[in-house]
């Protein structure tokens, strides 16, 4: 039988995402955020989430609108400045939130989808995020231990991909996308973009499906600016 | 007059070479960009995942899938790559960046670095602000000598949760040129009009002032 990972939508394909699950989610603020799944975890009212993203999304879009739901327990990020109900619910500690440096959180993602138990960083040491954790020196330099995540789900958002699961992205929209998709249990991926075998170039794939569990056709894409900047022409 | 952020940012741009890797801090930083000198090419990189950062998109053709680490819309140039957040940090981990230039709170005399969290504030997190000064070859601060009570803020030790400890090479202040080794913020230039007084009174930590300390020149 050949491999078919194809869902109808983002309803199927969250369909057995339960409370208290642990999330991965792909994008970098609001750029290549899988905007479908989050409507549907909105949806669904699933609660008490931990959600891994590098951003926290802003009040109303993004993860923001899980957090405006109260639907989110904890939230590991590298950074959250943007959203005012995360600051609310963060400084009366309804929310928890672990902050880890941006390189750890990658590579946390990429420990785990290459079946590796933990990195060594030197990224924290001699700071708050070096508490509790095993501190090892190679080569006359300071590391810290960090694990590999260990995540329920992984949700991201590519450009192109067929039904094999194989992934393109597009720009800066990639970041974490890949990373997270190799490190879920089960994988969700959300494309613009739906092809059969073969009409993706086989050197061009940036992630092979082998890591997609679930894949759909998303729609109605906002992909909203967050700080959209210009300059005048000349 | 002590610098404004463009004077800042102006000679902090004297600092980069031709055929640099340079990864740029949100802020003053961001800045460089538009100062560097005449002639040089140099690759910006953008921790979200690109080398080779453009400038802003004209208005009308924003992408919202090409951002730069402030979130902002930018473009690419030719010769521009594209690559995860894993790949990223491990060019910067890797050393493969030259020069890392970023903003801080506090610096100490020995390197240590404050940047990310004022205690009782709301934090907003460190992004990849660790990871850049844990690993980097080379790092310049961008920063106000003082704050806004007039205390210093290079000082013998950081009062504020550290982002990284002994990494800062050199500081571009308000008030003049610094670089911070042996466990000392040495003078190298001063500021146009401010004297050698006014900054031993402005730094808090140990200043050795070199012997033949210049005005900045732009």
């Amino acid at each position: 039988m050949p491999i078919n990972k194809v869902v109808k939508n983002a309803e199927e394909a969250c369909k057995d995402i339960k409370d208290g699950n642990t999330i991965l989610l792909g994008g970098f603020g609001l750029c290549g955020i899988p905007e479908n799944c989050i409507s549907q975890l909105v949806k669904m009212n699933l609660t008490n989430l931990t959600c891994v993203s590098n951003n926290a999304g802003v009040d109303d879009f993004g993860l923001g609108l899980l957090l405006q739901k109260k639907q989110i327990k904890k939230m590991i990020s590298s950074y959250v400045g943007e959203n005012a109900e995360f600051e609310r619910q963060m400084l009366s500690g309804e929310l928890e939130v672990d902050l880890i440096p941006q390189g750890t959180l990658a590579t946390r993602c990429l420990a785990a989808g290459y079946g590796m138990p933990a990195i060594y960083t030197p990224a924290g040491v001699g700071t708050e995020v070096a508490e509790g954790k095993e501190v090892r020196n190679f080569n006359g330099k300071d590391y810290l231990m960090e694990y590999a995540f260990d995540a329920d789900f992984a949700i991201v958002k590519a450009w192109k991909g067929d039904t094999k699961g194989n992934l393109i992205f597009r720009a800066t929209s990639r970041n974490f996308n890949p990373l997270m998709a190799m490190a879920g249990k089960i994988t969700i991926a959300e494309v613009e973009e739906l092809v059969e075998p073969g009409q993706l170039d086989p050197d061009a794939i940036h992630l092979p499906g082998i890591y997609v569990h679930r894949i759909f056709q998303g729609m109605d894409y906002e992909k909203r600016i967050e700080q959209r900047t210009v300059r005048a022409k000349a | 007059m002590s610098l404004d952020k463009t004077g800042i940012a102006k000679r902090i741009a004297q600092e980069v070479q031709d055929g640099m890797y340079v990864n740029l801090g949100i802020g003053i930083p961001t800045l460089v960009a538009n100062y560097l000198p005449k002639g040089i090419e140099v690759e910006l990189q953008s921790e979200n995942g690109l080398l080779g950062m453009g400038p802003f998109p004209f208005e009308g053709e924003e992408d919202a899938d090409l951002i730069n680490a402030g979130k902002q819309t930018i473009t690419t140039l030719p010769g521009s790559v594209f690559f995860d957040s894993a790949m990223s940090f491990g060019m910067i981990r890797g050393q493969k960046v030259d020069l890392t230039i970023l903003g801080a709170m506090e610096v100490s005399e020995n390197g240590d670095i404050a940047n990310w969290k004022v205690p009782g504030k709301m934090v907003k997190g460190m992004g990849g602000a660790m990871d850049l000064v844990a690993s980097a070859k080379n790092i310049i601060v961008a920063m106000q000598h003082c704050d806004k009570a007039g205390n210093s803020k290079l000082l013998p030790s950081c009062t504020l949760p550290l982002t990284g400890v002994k990494c800062v090479k050199k500081i571009v202040s308000d008030l003049g040129v610094f670089e911070v080794k042996d466990g000392a913020f040495h003078l190298l230039e001063v500021a146009p009009g401010v004297t050698v007084e006014e900054v031993k009174a402005k730094t808090a930590g140990k200043l050795i002032v070199s012997d033949n300390v210049k005005e900045i020149v732009f």
